[in-house]
């Protein structure tokens, strides 16, 4: 057995319902929030959790904003966060959110409701096979028969969420075994049966790695997402490793805080909307530690142009994640903080010293390439430029000093708020970056807020994008979530009104963001603050409004609308045939045909 | 990339994995949905609780796409344990088939002579038809089954390919 599951006491063991069973776990499991949307099939999860106090429950107004809210949850925590939903069409509706955990490796509890366990296959009112259709949608997921397997299958979600590479977890529960008595066990202190990821490192490979760090001429320490998993310790000892052997560092999107944006040996993030000297430092490095990163397309660009005259190192708690993409020369299977330190202990005992000059040479090149200033922009005349927005955004929010969380949508917004808002600290950043979900950022941003009812929570939002979950205003109302959403609304999926003026001539083929809603009334109907910015002049008295306002607010910054955003490296092409802002006049070089097929 | 690292490879990888519902559907779910070819699977519980099934899938790739779907596998929750055979030794591959050959006459003669060639056996008869059993390696019974073609062969049934090491080492 997987577990030494004796029941908590033997007279208690059958005198609570499945449901009851169900929470108790819960509990049991750190959880204080759930967010859920009821019907049928969880009926009698309502019932006991109307019958308790210990766990919170949000309701939402769309089952897809209860997982991106357990994802703002947890990626602000650190948590596992919890989603409960109904059977068919609660089920269904929270695949998108699922299918964004897996991808950016969320942990995240969703309990599905099922129809009795007599039913299944049956075609009963609102049944459909959730585990079926959340197979390729999770990291892995249960369908609970036998109340007897109830208990020790939400503790063992739990431990899978949580564990290894983190994700979405689905456990589908009949609604009979919700009902019925089941007994319930303690979680389980012994190791699973079969998932006991590897999460110390092997020391030889460490020693390898040390080697050749010491020996380089050209590094780069390239940190992503899973050291953001890892837990905020692997962002000191990243920030410590860094430090101590002088190396350049860059962060993917989903790494942004990983490393302090403010450090003088930070190079900003690198890949397609990457800064140019992150890019071109990736592509001429003679070692490229990655650490917690997974060579994503976005990252890479070309494959075969990529970092083309490296030794590489990759530290992954995944080993799928190694030489998936890119063939490495070092892989370490590891927890990115375990790897970390035992990295920081052997560069201290190992003798061979250091390439000082070469890498001084190196950082003079690479102030070189910084001098280009890639991320400029000229903010002249009224028109507000979006990327002077984030900007201002994130010099007033610095100035202020309050805690501040940042989640958004997807599309330019999403890059430039990558680009310009400086994370200094892990778990302040909330992104979809793997799945690219829009109507992402507004539930992220609930998740947080409920997990930091003090901090300033701010998705940062396309008007089209916020289109997708903007009932969730709702749910703001109702729990007083002060969450501001500010939008960039340039009128335009722009986005995709960029990709289409660089590769299919500038047909604008149903990218304009017709028929939009009045922000400001929109705003007012969902019982939050609605406020426009039009003009330059108006830009911080709007921010520093909407930030002193303690309640949701829509802030509506009109922006400017043809704003493409740079650098950028079309797909595929290499990191060193990048196009910066003012080479944009005539078109873009070096798209092949190939590279259109692209996403 | 090199000329080496496109080079594909046969794979046979047995895979050790908790007998619950839905495991193999994972597994296959895994191949689908990345890409990666089956070129044949079996699965049948092994230990005496029935707890524990085995899988065996024999496919091909680059040796980067080979050790991908190793470690795919070896991540699913439900495994226990991944063994590519291929690559960790001299190991023995048997699939079993029952080929039925129907026929008059000389046909019939000759059916039973090449049988007897391979060493396939006759498990059941009728005036005009046989079923064939024989085991072996996939290769052995594509030539079987290539010459009762032309002799009356109208159905094949097979297993596909299970594996284990040579040698006194155990997968656990
Ligand atoms: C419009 C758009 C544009 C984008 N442009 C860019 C871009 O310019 N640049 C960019 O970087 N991204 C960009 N992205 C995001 C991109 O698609 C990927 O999501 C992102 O690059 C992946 O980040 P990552 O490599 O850090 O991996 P993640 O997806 O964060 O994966 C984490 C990795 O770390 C591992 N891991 C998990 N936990 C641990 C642990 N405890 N210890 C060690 N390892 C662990 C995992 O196994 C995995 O391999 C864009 C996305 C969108 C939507
Ligand atoms: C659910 C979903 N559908 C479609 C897309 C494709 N897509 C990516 S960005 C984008 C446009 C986003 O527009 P907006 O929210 O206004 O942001 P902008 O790019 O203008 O800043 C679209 C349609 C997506 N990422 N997600
Ligand atoms: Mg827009």
């Amino acid at each position: 057995m997987s577990a030494a599951t004796k029941p908590a006491s033997t007279a208690d063991a059958l005198t609570m319902s499945g449901a009851e069973v169900v929470l108790r776990a819960l509990k049991d499991n750190g959880v204080d929030v759930i967010f859920g949307y009821p019907g049928g099939a969880v009926l009698p999860i309502y019932d006991a959790l109307f019958q308790q106090n210990a766990i919170r429950h949000i309701l939402v107004r769309h089952e897809q904003a209860a997982v991106h809210a357990a994802e703002g949850y947890a990626r602000s925590t650190g948590k596992v966060g919890c989603v409960l939903v109904t059977s068919g069409p609660g089920a269904t509706n929270a695949v998108t959110g699922l299918v964004d955990a897996l991808m950016d490796s969320i942990p995240v509890v969703c309990l599905t409701g099922q129809v009795p366990t007599h039913l299944i296959g049956n075609d009963a009112f609102q049944e459909a096979d959730t585990t079926g259709i959340t197979r390729p949608a999770t990291k892995h997921n249960y369908l609970v028969k036998k109340s007897g397997d109830l208990a020790r299958v939400v503790h063992e979600a739990f431990y899978v969420a949580k564990s290894g590479r983190p994700g979405p977890v689905v456990v589908d529960l009949p609604k009979d075994i919700l009902i019925n008595k089941a007994p319930y066990t303690e979680p389980p202190t012994t190791e699973h049966r079969t998932y006991r990821p590897q999460t110390e490192p092997d020391a030889e490979q460490i020693r390898k790695a040390v080697k050749l760090l010491k020996a380089a001429k050209r590094p780069v320490v390239y940190a992503g997402g899973g050291v953001i998993n890892s837990g905020p310790e692997a962002s000191r000892l990243l920030a410590d490793f860094v430090h101590m052997t002088g190396f350049p560092c860059t962060n993917t999107l989903m790494g942004l805080g990983a490393f302090p944006a403010s450090d003088p040996q930070f190079l900003g993030m690198l890949g397609m909307h990457g800064t140019y000297e992150a890019n071109l430092v990736m592509h001429g490095c003679d070692v490229m530690l990655n650490i917690g990163a997974r060579f994503d397309d976005r990252v890479t660009g070309r494959l075969n142009a990529f970092a083309p005259d490296s030794k590489k190192i990759h530290a992954d708690i995944d080993p799928s994640s190694i030489n998936k993409n890119v063939p490495v020369d070092v892989p370490i299977v590891g927890d990115a903080a375990r790897v970390l330190a035992a990295l920081i202990e052997a560069w201290k005992s190992e003798d061979a010293p250091q390439d000082k000059p070469a890498l001084t040479a190196w950082w003079r090149q690479i102030d070189e390439w910084r001098a280009r200033d890639c991320l400029r922009y000229r903010q002249e005349g009224r028109i507000i430029k979006p990327q002077h927005a984030v900007k201002r955004l994130y010099e007033i929010t610095k100035e202020l000093g309050r805690e501040t969380f940042i989640t958004t949508e997807v599309g330019q917004h999403q890059m430039w708020a990558a680009q310009y808002f400086g994370f200094q600290k892990p778990n302040h950043w909330m992104t979809s970056g793997g799945l690219g979900t829009m109507g992402y950022g507004l539930p992220a941003a609930m998740g947080v807020q409920i997990a930091h009812p003090d901090a300033l929570v701010i998705d940062i939002a396309g008007e089209a994008s916020i289109l997708m979950n903007i009932q969730e205003m709702g749910t703001l109302a109702q729990y007083r979530l002060p969450v501001k959403v500010f939008i960039l609304n340039n009128e335009y999926m722009g986005m995709v009104r960029q990709w289409q003026e660089l590769l299919h001539g500038g047909r604008y083929s149903e990218s304009y963001s017709a028929a939009l809603p009045d922000f400001v009334k929109l705003a007012e109907s969902f019982h939050a603050v609605g406020m426009r910015a039009e003009g330059a002049d108006d830009l911080d008295r709007v921010i520093r409004e909407m930030i002193a306002i303690d309640k949701p607010v829509i802030a509506d910054i009109c922006v400017a609308k043809d704003e493409n955003c740079f650098p950028m490296i079309p797909s595929g092409a290499a990191h060193n045939e990048m196009i910066l802002g003012e080479d944009q006049e005539g078109g873009v070089k070096g798209v092949t045909d190939e590279g259109k097929v692209l996403v | 990339m090199s000329e080496a690292e496109n080079v594909q490879r046969a794979a046979t990888i047995a895979v050790l994995v908790e007998n619950e519902a839905g495991v193999l559907a994972r597994v296959i779910g895994l191949f689908s949905g990345r890409g990666y070819n089956i070129d044949s699977l079996t699965v049948a519980p092994v230990d005496e609780t029935g707890r524990i099934s085995r899988i065996t899938v024999v496919t091909t790739g680059t040796e980067m796409v080979i050790e991908q779907i190793k470690a795919q596998l070896d991540r699913l929750v439900p495994v226990h344990k991944v063994s590519d055979l291929t690559l960790e030794g001299p190991h023995l591959v048997r699939e079993l088939a029952l080929i039925k050959v129907v026929g008059k006459g000389d046909n019939r003669i000759e059916a039973l002579r090449l049988a007897d060639a391979f060493r396939a056996r006759v498990v059941d008869a009728s005036t005009e038809s046989f079923v064939f059993e024989m085991t072996g390696s996939a290769d052995k019974i594509d030539a079987f089954c290539a010459l009762m073609r032309p002799i009356g062969l109208v159905e094949v049934s097979r297993t596909g390919a299970v594996a284990i090491a040579r040698g006194p080492r155990g997968l656990n």
